[in-house]
């Protein structure tokens, strides 16, 4: 036995050089390098392509994503019963692995509905119409253009996304001084106060719901004494779905026959159906006075 | 320096003794709020910051106090103040140690504490409130220690501190104005979102940082050899009566702009901490109380016989001290969450664990100005006596 180390560096220099053949013929075959490489990596950046050596994003295809540049919500009251209301809450809190907590204390909601004197504060007055009055009105974060809670995080845990305005939380950097809490107008951001699942079960595997249903193991767990709230479905987007309370409002409307109760869609494109809805009724937005610019709008 | 912190008497080790009691207890209250979660306290989704962010506050109050006897000492040339100039600045570092540990027990996520460097954020002021209270900490250490060693050997302070000494006075008053800022730039908070914030912060705590050092001046006379002196006191007692009275006025503006304007998103926070709010008013009693006690300290302290009686000035001290303490250590962070942004009350009383960590981290503070003193008194009673 025993290779003599010569012998070893050549035979390693000769694979090395079959390994590298094949890629490089093609590529100089090729018409478009670029092109070529942007199909070779599936089109991530060959720095995300590096990351990825070490970490793969579950599910994530760029080629496929839901691009906008300003994402927007409008929620069409009108067509919100307890029914819709609820179904939302259930499959956004559900998609997203939200602990289900019942202490209000210490209750963790991205989406939930409550009356209109408190969701716009400033304008109630005693004569507002009973059909009003009780509305469920749908409240989650208002994806800000200008939001008060990235300003304020001393770590970037919590950011607005470039490209598409999304207001984003990252619950593995987030140190959990609820400073964001404090500065959200809008009451949107919710605290772990404990372990975000039953404690008899802590590290076994986490199950997040009352009925024992497994997580989805498309979305990250988050530990407690982190902040967390809606994400306007980025990870889902990145698939090319639509948020999962839209996509449960659309489907609701073509059993009815009725108009949607949210609808989802790019702020910046003007053929969009959030724009259309917006050229053809009059909204609303929570608290605009206070400049943080929501991109949430209330058809009433 | 150090080794004088070794030799003390009974007493002394009895109340190192003690504190340490509490602290171990804190801690383990500390282990179980590490292990399950913020839960244990009283703070809610609503009132997310409660108790550990109010005592922060209040103590960043009482550390910035330093000021008012360094400045006089300093840039006045009051000599009388040149014998306590060193109890001042160590009350300041038992004060700002406290602070950061304050905000770590109310981390949710203590072991990420580091984020903050490794990720830096120049638009959070929570980043500026870092660096200016350490920058604090570290200051007061630094100079103390300097000033003190050169007075063991009878030598006069090395110029070379003198430029951390001006630095520090403007600090004091950075650190204050950052932790007001925390609050004053929040848009939906209407009950801190005031111009005057600083300012009051400022106002409160040169009165109840003073109060503070006047009653430790007292202790300090009482147990050591080593007499804080009569004039020292009598001139901190004008500080605290100005300062008080400075507190009051401010917050009367505060009044005035919020009622005469009678717009609501800021009324209802004062509504409730006074009156209650929708049938809650737990607050309410505590936060007339601390009027109350703030009023009689400056009948007190107005009137220029009492306040010369240091018998009626220390009970001056201890009304501004916990008249000040329920105003901002409890009130000023609660009424800012109550009612919630949706104008919800949810209401906010600290639980048993949270009033033992609260506790375990004011013994860890009064740990750190006992052993500290007793470096400074020995000192200077060996400077005196030699001398």
């Amino acid at each position: 036995m025993g290779i003599k180390r010569r012998k070893f560096l050549k035979i390693a220099g000769i694979s090395a050089l079959g390994v590298v053949a094949k890629p490089v013929r093609d590529a100089l075959a090729v018409a478009n390098p670029i092109e070529w490489l942007d199909k070779k990596l599936g089109g991530f950046t060959p720095f995300e392509t590096l990351l990825h050596l070490f970490h793969r994003p579950v599910g994530y295809k760029p080629g496929e994503a839901l691009t906008g540049e300003r994402w927007a919500m409008v929620v069409n009251v009108k067509q919100i019963d307890e029914e819709i209301a609820d179904a939302c809450m259930e499959v956004c809190h559900r998609v997203h692995n939200v602990p289900q907590i019942d202490n209000p204390r210490h209750e963790i909601k991205w989406i939930w509905h409550a009356e209109y004197k408190h969701v716009f504060p400033g304008q109630k007055h005693e004569h507002i119409g009973e059909k009003y009055k009780h509305a469920p009105f749908l409240v989650m974060c208002n994806h800000c253009e200008n939001p008060a809670c990235v300003r304020v995080c001393p770590t970037k845990a919590t950011f607005k996304r470039k490209h598409d305005g999304i207001v984003l939380m990252d619950m593995h950097r987030c140190i959990g001084c609820r400073f964001c809490m404090a500065a959200c107008p809008f009451g949107a951001r919710s605290f772990n106060w404990i372990i975000p699942w039953p404690r008899e079960r802590a590290g076994t595997i986490p199950r997040f719901r009352k009925d024992k249903e497994p997580p989805n193991p498309e979305f990250p767990t988050r530990v407690k004494g982190v902040v967390e709230k809606c994400n306007f479905c980025a990870e889902r987007l990145a698939k090319g779905q639509i948020p999962a309370c839209v996509e449960v409002c659309q489907e609701a409307a073509k059993k009815k026959g009725k108009e949607p109760a949210l609808v989802f869609g790019d702020l910046e494109d003007p053929d969009s159906e959030v724009r259309q809805l917006l050229r053809s009724h009059y909204t609303l937005r929570r608290k605009p006075e206070l400049g943080t610019n929501p991109n949430v709008y209330y058809i009433v | 320096m150090l080794e004088k912190a070794f030799v003390g008497g009974r007493k002394y080790w009895i109340l190192l003794a003690c504190l340490l009691g509490i602290m171990g207890l804190g801690f383990i209250m500390w282990l179980w709020q590490f292990r399950v979660g913020l839960g244990i306290t009283g703070m809610s989704r609503d009132v997310s910051w409660g108790f550990y962010i109010g005592q922060f506050t209040y103590l960043v109050g009482v550390a910035a106090a330093g000021v008012m006897v360094v400045l006089p000492y300093y840039l006045h040339h009051y000599k009388a103040f040149g014998r306590i100039t060193i109890l001042a600045e160590f009350m300041a570092v038992g004060a700002v140690s406290m602070c950061l540990l304050f905000i770590l027990v109310d981390l949710g996520n203590p072991v990420r504490a580091l984020n903050v460097m490794l990720h830096p954020t120049p638009t959070s002021v929570l980043f500026w409130d870092m660096i200016v209270l350490n920058g604090y900490l570290f200051l007061n250490i630094f100079i103390g220690w300097n000033v003190l060693s050169a007075e063991r050997k009878g030598s006069p302070p090395p110029n070379w501190i003198k430029p951390f000494i001006y630095l520090s006075i403007p600090w004091a008053i950075s650190i204050h104005t950052v932790t007001a800022y925390l609050y004053a730039g929040l848009p939906g908070r209407g009950f801190w979102l005031t111009a005057i914030m600083a300012p009051r912060f400022l106002a409160s705590a040169f009165c109840a940082g003073p109060a503070l050092l006047i009653l430790l001046c007292l202790i300090v006379r009482k147990t050591t050899r080593f007499d804080p002196g009569k004039e020292q006191i009598r001139t901190l007692g004008s500080i605290v009566a100005y300062a008080l009275i400075l507190n009051v006025f401010f917050f009367v503006c505060e009044l005035f702009t919020v009622f005469y304007s009678q717009i609501p998103g800021h009324m209802d926070h004062f509504r409730y901490l006074f009156f209650g709010l929708e049938g809650h008013g737990n607050l309410v009693p505590l936060m007339w109380l601390a009027f109350a006690l703030m009023t009689t300290a400056i009948i007190l302290l107005v009137i220029p016989a009492c306040r010369r009686n240091e018998g009626i000035l220390t009970v001056a001290c201890v009304l501004t001290v916990i008249g000040t303490w329920i105003d901002k250590g409890f009130g000023l962070v609660v009424g800012g969450f109550v009612p919630n942004p949706l104008h919800e009350v949810t209401e906010y009383w600290p639980t048993v664990p949270e009033a033992l960590i609260t506790l375990a981290v004011w013994a860890t503070g009064f740990l750190i100005i006992s052993v500290l003193y007793k470096v400074a008194t020995t000192v200077k009673v060996e400077v005196e006596v030699g001398g």
